[in-house]
């Protein structure tokens, strides 16, 4: 998504129109009927689902099951009535006292929520500010902006963090916060400038003329309409807080690391321990794969208009 | 003051911050759109400003001064200071710790992008418009959602190994047992342990790739491929002639992305081997050097590394660009 440059062309979805409906299904029944191109789809979404079905269900089995055999044989034994799963592993993942991931669950919502809301706010200003005020630099400045996308973060890490020790805040959930929300700003300005261009000129003039500011212009015409994008980029941004390793360690310490460093450092200190492990690895995804499942239709929108639309 | 620094281990004192934190930040934001708002006639700078300055400063002390400070410390030695001009670059390309470094995300952006993008390609047109599109989909899709240590925990466990003649526990081992192969230890030996490594990363940006591609294939006019048909071309043929010029923009955006993705990620390669056996990539050494090693200097040179990497990719992105502009 970062590498678009302004001028793409916009591929719009072709909605089959009602000779569609016709070519469509018979598209499907050739699609259907040709055996080899359904196996392999069938291959490969298969392949694509056994290692997560495989973890899913070595986490609801007993500790000592699941060192002596494979996942794949619980169904047999399902099959001729042996109880073969339980809740102990997210039991012990989840209080355990070595391993208790409630704090750190705690700790992935405190980090997420202000490092998904205060960029989104940021980005929205600034790309009102680039698409509709018209101030000396503007183009030069939002230029660089988009070239800020590629930079790396890596390139800014070390010397972001002797600053928060300069500043004698580093470790608090403040410079997680404001680490993201500045990774996340070029991308977000981009991409919002993109959805605040497509607005009519007509309504913003339409709305200047009834004596509106910019301040209300960016309220009463520009939020409402932005509501798809916003959500687009909000779940982006959520998914990448979330599941971040990078920013947390280098950032954080023991009382702001979110569930993802756990789970890392359980598979460095404890790598056959499946029990614990497939069992936090799940409570590390049941969030995100809500929040994806529920709103994926505004993730898969934000995606085609930061990558293929730009 | 410290009540607002450090939560300490109180959930309750964690989630307040959080509220603390979201509140300020939404009276800071109306202050400055107040003021920006006062001014009967404001000049348009001030209002520019107004709406811009904060996401610039932002950017300014956050991404562009540490950059420059990066390349700066890159060529001082190790935390000392002293300045040691290429020295740092020049340990990158000849000590064989970092050649193998070098080479495995040579590998990582050769290899993974154009494996995700074929993938997903592939996918896409073998599922378009078949009557399990939206489930076929949304399998291969999902792993988006999944953090890379989640997914590099699945994959783990997958290449799990247990000695010859015990049940196996991991399902690549118990297929080659099935085959009446060797269990084997898949992540000691290079390079096909880099190989099974870029396998997680693949399963996961596959889905990114597919719903691009999917959606550029779903574009294509309709004139074209009946066009195509009517001339009797089918099967491979459409695929190869028709499909694949016709959404080769889509491509390079999706493996440009991919191989950008693929640059800066760290979390697989750190959770699956933490770079023994000569597994490390670029991404996950400047961490070591950094963070670990205490080289700030050697990890501030692999940074700038990573970034020299992105540019060409970039650059050769934009001028694809410009070329299908100059078609239409």
């Amino acid at each position: 998504m970062t590498t678009t440059t302004p001028q793409m062309p916009t591929p719009q979805p072709v909605r089959p129109a009602s000779s569609g409906l016709n070519e469509r299904a018979r598209k499907a029944r050739k699609a259907l009927s040709n055996p080899w191109a359904s196996t392999l789809a069938i291959v490969i979404a298969i392949i694509w689902t056994v290692p997560t079905v495989g973890l899913l269900v070595t986490s609801f089995r007993p500790e000592l099951d699941i060192r002596t055999s494979g996942w794949w044989t619980v169904f047999g034994d399902a099959f001729s009535g042996e109880g073969v799963f339980s809740l102990r592993n997210y039991e012990t993942a989840l209080f355990g006292s070595s391993t208790n991931m409630i704090d750190f669950f705690v700790n992935s919502f405190v980090v997420t929520l202000p490092a998904v809301f205060i960029p989104i706010t940021i980005a929205l200003l600034a790309a009102y500010g680039f698409a509709w005020i018209d101030f000396k630099g503007r183009d030069i400045l939002f230029i660089a902006v988009f070239a800020l996308q590629i930079v790396p973060i890596q390139i800014t890490l070390v010397p972001l963090l002797s600053a928060y020790v300069d500043f004698n805040i580093n470790g608090t959930f403040w410079t997680i916060w404001l680490s993201h929300s500045i990774f996340a700003l070029p991308l977000a300005i981009f991409l919002l400038h993109n959805f605040m261009k497509d607005v009519p000129r007509s309504l913003v003039e339409a709305a200047r003329v009834d004596g509106a500011g910019h301040v209300k212009i960016f309220f009463q015409v520009m939020l409402p309409l932005l509501t798809p994008a916003i959500a687009a980029f909000g779940i982006f941004q959520f998914l990448w807080v979330w599941n971040d390793l990078l920013v947390a360690l280098v950032m954080g310490d023991l009382r702001t690391f979110p569930l993802t460093v756990r789970i890392a450092e359980l598979a460095g200190s404890r790598g056959g321990d499946w029990h614990v492990l497939s069992a936090g690895a799940f409570i590390s995804m049941v969030v995100p794969v809500i929040v994806f499942l529920a709103l994926q239709r505004y993730f898969v929108r934000g995606m085609l208009a930061g990558a293929v639309k730009g | 003051m410290d009540w607002l620094k450090y939560a300490g281990d109180d959930p309750v004192h964690k989630l307040l911050l959080m509220l603390i934190a979201i509140v300020l930040f939404v009276v800071l934001m109306a202050i400055i759109l107040f003021v920006v708002d006062r001014p009967r006639n404001p000049p348009r700078w001030f209002v520019g400003f107004g709406f811009t300055g904060i996401a610039l400063l932002l950017l300014l002390a956050g991404l562009v001064y540490p950059a420059l400070s990066t390349i700066w410390t890159s060529f001082l030695r190790r935390n000392s200071g002293d300045f040691v001009g290429l020295d740092n670059y020049v340990r990158a390309f000849t000590e064989p710790q970092f050649l193998i470094v070098l080479g495995n995300t040579a590998l990582w952006v050769l290899v993974a992008p154009l494996v995700a993008t074929f993938l997903g390609l592939v996918y896409a047109y073998l599922v378009d418009r078949s009557r399990f599109e939206k489930i076929a989909k949304g399998l291969v899709f999902l792993p988006m959602a999944i953090s890379m240590v989640g997914a590099s925990i699945i994959w783990k466990f997958v290449y799990e190994f247990k000695p010859q003649g015990v049940e196996q526990t991991g399902v690549l081992n118990q297929f080659m047992v099935w085959l009446g192969g060797e269990p084997q230890q898949w992540l000691l030996s290079r390079p096909l342990n880099t190989f099974l490594i870029m396998v997680v990363f693949v399963w996961i940006q596959t889905g990114f790739a597919m719903t691009l591609l999917s959606a550029s294939i779903k574009a294509i006019p309709t004139d074209i491929t009946e066009a195509a048909r009517l001339d009797g071309v089918s099967g491979f043929g459409m695929f190869w002639r028709i499909t694949i010029p016709s959404i080769r923009p889509a491509l390079i955006v999706v493996l440009t992305t991919i191989a950008m993705t693929t640059l800066k990620t760290f979390d697989i390669v750190r959770t699956m081997t933490a770079g023994q056996f000569d597994t490390s990539i670029v991404a996950l050494e400047f961490y070591d050097q950094g963070f670990r090693q205490n080289d700030a200097g050697m990890a501030a040179a692999l940074a700038v590394l990573l970034f020299v990497i992105v540019v060409p990719v970039v650059v050769y992105n934009v001028r694809q660009q410009r070329k299908v502009e100059e078609i239409r």
